[in-house]
């Protein structure tokens, strides 16, 4: 067939309030509940959950994003990121995830019994994943 | 025959209204648009969050997890949509009509509202509420929906709520807004998608989950109830300006059909009172004479 011949894919990346991007590519990668995945053409029909983490879309240009939360459907010719929460880097104020890495380091540092330890830790990875995708 | 100065004032009176249906006709107008785009915009997340909940419950099959089961609780939680403001039509009533109406027993409901009308309409009508929402229906925002879904799912995993559902208005175009009752929890698994696909048919190809169906329950169906949610937040406000939008256009038309008809009037009384006077005097005068 002759979309075997080229080896990219369509992406779409999708929130509540827009079509975040759409374009063609030849890799996603990407942070899932079950570790950090990247995918080529033809991959197995899956779907997997979002952890937070940089997005990369590789095609022409390679561009970078912090994704936070949502899930992504595969499908052997294309890519669909349901993101409820998704930035570009140029969106993001880096003194505030910074702000909110350290808080969320000395919550979890603390190990108060009170804190919501699970909660701290997304917090954590958000304001990674938004610092990450920074530089 | 009203006095000429009773016309007048009430003309003026009717002027002034005119003035502001018109006003506020522009200004929703203005807003439709802005929420019609958000409508539109918000439209392909919704359709694939749909889709994907569906598709992955037609694979689940036998899959016994209370998002699809539900609980023994008999009471059912209606998040109800509806403006903060009226003036619009009917469109806050016919929210209100469509709850009070439906098959829903009166005693087993919860309303969780979202704007002060529907708000004040249940509380005259004496059903239970659940705590106040309307600040969010000023300004959709997602995080808003969020926080909602999650009240709503603990209230359901706690076995306080046996169902959930949504009345909010369905926005089909700038002239038609249905309101609709939709149900939430537990989902629906009458459209099953059936039999073995073929891998290259597209969405309908068998899906894997990572994590495995039950864990990836757990992490979509809040993230689908939220967006329904907001997705029914940004169609009702698109309606509610649509249908403000209709109702102030149908005042200006009336005040303006109005005005014509009291300018005649107007217009007669003070000929009626110039010929009146005119004769008062020609009869004065020949008496005199």
């Amino acid at each position: 067939m002759a979309q075997d011949s080229s080896n990219t894919f369509e992406v779409r990346v999708i929130t509540p309030d827009r079509t975040f991007y759409k374009g063609e590519a030849t890799m996603v990668e990407f942070n899932t509940t079950e570790g950090e995945i990247g995918i080529y053409k033809n991959h197995i029909p899956m779907t997997v959950i979002i952890k937070p983490g940089i997005l990369t879309i590789t095609g022409e240009d390679v561009k970078k994003a912090a994704l936070h939360s949502g899930f992504v459907e595969i499908l052997g010719d294309s890519v669909t990121i349901l993101a409820e929460v998704i930035e570009w880097p140029d969106e993001i104020d880096e003194m505030r995830a910074m702000a909110a890495k350290e808080r969320a380091e000395r919550l979890l540092a603390q190990k108060d019994p009170k804190t919501d330890i699970a909660r701290a830790e997304t917090a954590l990875l958000r304001a990674m994943a938004r610092i990450n995708v920074k530089k | 025959m009203a006095s000429m100065r009773d016309i007048k004032r009430r003309r003026s009176s009717i002027q002034s209204t005119g003035q502001i249906t018109k006003a506020m006709k522009l200004v929703s107008t203005v807003k439709l648009q802005r929420t019609k785009q958000a409508a539109v915009n918000s439209k392909s997340y919704f359709d694939y969050m749909y889709r994907t909940v569906k598709s992955m419950l037609a694979r689940a099959g036998e899959i016994n997890h209370p998002y699809v089961c539900g609980n023994d609780s008999n009471k059912k939680a209606v998040v109800m949509i509806t403006g903060n403001r009226g003036l619009a039509g009917g469109y806050n009533s016919n929210i209100v009509k469509l709850v009070t109406r439906s098959e829903l027993n009166k005693e087993d409901l919860i309303i969780y509202p979202m704007g002060k009308k529907g708000r004040e309409a249940m509380l005259r009508y004496g059903y239970e509420l659940a705590d106040d929402y309307s600040e969010m229906i000023d300004a959709p925002e997602y995080v808003d929906a969020m926080r909602l879904a999650s009240v709503l799912l603990n209230a359901y995993k706690a076995g306080e709520i046996g169902e959930i559902y949504l009345a909010y208005t369905n926005f089909k175009n700038t002239v038609v807004h249905e309101p609709k009752l939709m149900k939430l929890l537990p989902i629906d698994k009458q459209d099953e998608i059936e039999g073995p696909v073929n891998e290259k048919e597209g969405p309908e190809a068998p899906m894997n989950f990572e994590p495995e169906e039950e864990e990836a329950l757990n992490l979509i169906v809040p993230k689908y109830v939220t967006s329904i949610i907001y997705g029914g937040m940004i169609e009702s406000v698109a309606s509610e300006n649509g249908a403000r939008m209709q109702a102030m256009d149908n005042a200006t038309t009336n005040a303006e059909e109005m005005i014509d008809k009291l300018t005649l009037q107007y217009n007669r009384a003070r000929q009626g009172s110039i010929t009146q006077e005119l004769t008062e005097i020609i009869a004065g005068s020949q008496a005199q004479n």
